[in-house]
């Protein structure tokens, strides 16, 4: 046998667009056999546009031991694949060879039932990942522990806090042991000691000589734990190689992520109460630009149609570093609108991060729009926006006359006095 | 999808897409029979968490339905029971009825109601419909001991007949398994079929010989009665528990093919679908 765990062949997914209403009904289906001829007497070829493909001729092959990364905007095919690596949905076209048991954790807590105690919890969520009972007897003790839950095992998961019950939950999820190991987005769970701790058992899982595929949309997660990484763009192998340089072609090289970005009415990311049309990095003269000067204030235009009226809407924009750090979130506090439910129309939100505040360097900017209570993400969209932020060498900046590597996220231009309180010079006078 | 596994060596999972008509592989299922046994008891176990009356309900229903039908069927309507007081005529009947209207109605929902596993786990996808009526099992055994009672009440022997009661369980399950598939299935994609069940269960009450004996319905159409199983295991029931006169034996073969006929197809129907599931649900 060789040592190939995956083997993907051309592996191909089409969505009907349709598909992704949650469901029809059997009128629907009956209007729409009725209609169908009248359609393709109207207009050949519609249904092609109806179709998506979420991936598209993806080919690739991970060895045995090897932690790979997979990374890519949202929409890009990441989930997909899992899904489809995990047999919870078949390829359209392509194939796909497995060596190898696969766990695989889409979510944490799959299955959790609220009305059972934490101890039934952990052996009915731990036969849905496909553990034996045995095999769950038997890591327990280790489940419990790790969970950091001993006092509250026989406690039903319902009067956990939320924190208590994604311990649980990633704890058991922590314990599975498959050759192959397929991980989504599942780390950002509990605090961050507990954060810390996943990562670390992560870890181990990866060096422990085991399989993983892992989607996270955590850069430094992902070259802490991953030797190679896949870059996944519309649903297409854009770049494949060692995790850092496919991590930094990823944040530096996406050319999708502009100084503007418009929607198609087709295509806008939000829900039933708000949408997002487009959003712009903008200048004091409200010209969409990419680079700015640091001393420059730079401006943040979030455009939206709000479908439903009634709703406390925040909009809200999140500034991350080219490392993927978030340097920081900042929420809509105008008190003209806020707390105020909107009225239906488009809204046009701004807001201003003065000059001399943010460093040198390319910046990214996800957009989202919020309702704080009950708490409620409209639309988050990562990554919307890029733009560079570039020095002056004039002096008259936070770096003054100093050339050199300045660190840091921020570079704010601060106020500072210095005062002597004993001047040796009149002395020797 | 294949799987294939030669000894000492890691299996090798295939993944394509399927077309058409798949195997039903009831070997994977068996592997996954620890998954089959926890889905069942969590559905014991939940179902009558934070009631006062907990698992009392599984006896007060059918219970309180045989008062009901008594009073207007046996008292009121005077109608006939083949010879046997009429409260446990219709128990005897009401008990399987229950097992089965429950258990079709549970795994009819079950693959919307598991929603969330279908689209974040895989399984064989089977174990969610038949786990909802497995489930049913237990309201019926605990029902069960209020007939046991009734049969001392009223100086009931049963005969060695009694022997033959778990195969109509049997087609009772049976039954609901094989309507459920095919619901299940269909409610993934028509969310239609959740709001026929309750019409479809009161429907299939009154074509069921639960209020009234089969001896009123004419005799040359007997045999057309049996389509419906239910009409098969209840008349089952009331030979092997209380010994009514002879089982009518082409209505039972009639309602055993039907059975047979249902659940197969709506097996292969299901595992026909099941690809859709996840995208779909």
């Amino acid at each position: 046998m060789s040592d190939v765990a995956i083997r993907v062949e051309n592996l191909s997914k089409q969505y009907r667009i349709g598909q992704r209403e949650p469901y029809k009904t059997l009128r629907d289906t009956l209007a729409e056999a009725f209609m169908a001829p009248l359609h393709a007497f109207r207009s050949n070829g519609r249904t092609a546009s109806e179709m998506i493909w979420a991936l598209r001729d993806v080919s690739f092959e991970v060895k045995h031991g090897e932690a790979v990364g997979i990374i890519g905007r949202n929409g890009a095919g990441k989930s997909t694949l899992l899904k489809i690596l995990s047999r919870i949905t078949e390829p359209t076209t392509g194939r796909a060879v497995i060596h190898g048991r696969v766990g695989s954790l889409l979510e944490v807590g799959t299955g959790f039932n609220p009305e059972l105690t934490g101890r039934e919890n952990i052996y009915l969520n731990g036969a849905i990942l496909g553990m034996k009972r045995r095999e769950i007897e038997r890591k327990f003790d280790e489940i419990v522990a790790f969970a950091e839950l001993e006092k509250f095992i026989d406690t039903p998961v319902k009067r956990y806090s939320s924190g208590m019950y994604m311990r649980l939950a990633f704890s058991v999820a922590a314990h599975l042991e498959p050759e192959i190991l397929v991980v989504d987005e599942v780390l950002a769970v509990g605090d961050v000691e507990f954060q810390k701790k996943c990562l670390g058992k992560m870890g181990n899982v990866a060096e422990e000589g085991r399989t993983v595929l892992f989607v996270s949309h955590n850069m430094p997660a992902i070259t802490a734990l991953c030797s190679r990484a896949i870059l996944l763009k519309q649903g297409a192998v854009a770049a494949d190689g060692y995790s850092h340089d496919v991590v930094g072609e990823y944040l530096v090289g996406g050319r999708e992520t502009m100084a503007e970005k418009v929607w198609p009415a087709t295509d806008m990311p939000g829900n039933e109460i708000v949408r997002l049309r487009a959003a712009r990095v903008v200048t004091e003269e409200g010209e969409a630009r990419e680079a700015f000067d640091i001393r420059r204030p730079i401006g943040v235009e979030i455009e939206y149609e709000v479908l439903q009226a009634g709703h406390v809407l925040v909009p809200n924009v999140h500034f991350y570093t080219e490392a993927g750090v978030l340097a920081f979130v900042a929420g809509d506090q105008d008190p003209d609108w806020k707390r105020h439910p909107r009225a239906i129309g488009c809204f046009v939100s701004t807001v201003w991060v003065p000059g001399n505040f943010l460093s040198e360097g390319q910046m990214f900017v996800d957009v989202a729009v919020t309702t704080v209570k009950p708490k409620r993400v409209h639309f988050h969209e990562r990554s919307a926006l890029a733009f560079h932020v570039v020095d002056s060498l004039a002096g008259d900046t936070a770096r003054g006359d100093f050339t050199g590597h300045y660190p840091g996220v921020v570079r704010p231009l601060l106020k500072w006095t210095t005062r002597c309180y004993q001047n040796n010079d009149k002395e020797t006078a | 999808m294949t799987i294939q596994q030669h000894a000492g060596e890691l299996p090798t999972l295939v993944i394509e897409p399927s077309k058409g008509w798949v195997p039903i592989r009831l070997r994977e299922i068996w592997e996954y029979r620890e998954l089959l046994y926890f889905l069942v008891w969590r559905d014991v176990k939940v179902r009558y968490k934070q009631t006062v009356l907990g698992a009392a309900w599984a006896i007060i229903q059918p219970f309180f339905t045989m008062v009901v039908f008594s009073i207007f069927f046996g008292r009121l309507a005077k109608m006939p029971s083949d010879g046997i007081p009429y409260p446990i005529f219709t128990y005897c009947a009401l008990l399987p009825w229950q097992l089965f209207a429950y258990s079709l109605n549970q795994s009819s929902n079950s693959l919307v109601a598991n929603q969330g596993l279908i689209t974040k786990v895989y399984f064989p996808r089977l174990i969610v419909p038949a786990s909802s009526v497995l489930a049913g099992l237990v309201d019926f055994a605990i029902a069960f001991v209020i007939l046991i009672g009734m049969m001392l009440f009223y100086g009931i022997r049963p005969t060695l007949a009694i022997l033959a009661l778990p195969l109509f369980v049997l087609v009772a399950i049976a039954t609901a398994l094989g309507v459920g598939l095919w619901l299940s299935a269909l409610n993934v994609q028509y969310r239609d079929v959740a709001y026929t069940i309750p019409f479809l269960t009161q429907f299939w009450l009154f074509a069921t010989p639960i209020a009234y004996p089969t001896s009123i319905v004419p005799a040359a159409l007997r045999p057309l009665y049996g389509l419906n199983p239910m009409a098969g295991v209840v008349e089952g029931f009331r030979w092997a528990l209380l010994g009514t006169a002879n089982l009518s034996w082409p209505l039972l073969g009639v309602s055993v093919s039907v059975v047979a006929l249902l659940l197969v197809g709506g097996l292969f129907y299901f595992r026909r679908m099941e690809k859709s599931y996840a995208d779909v649900v």
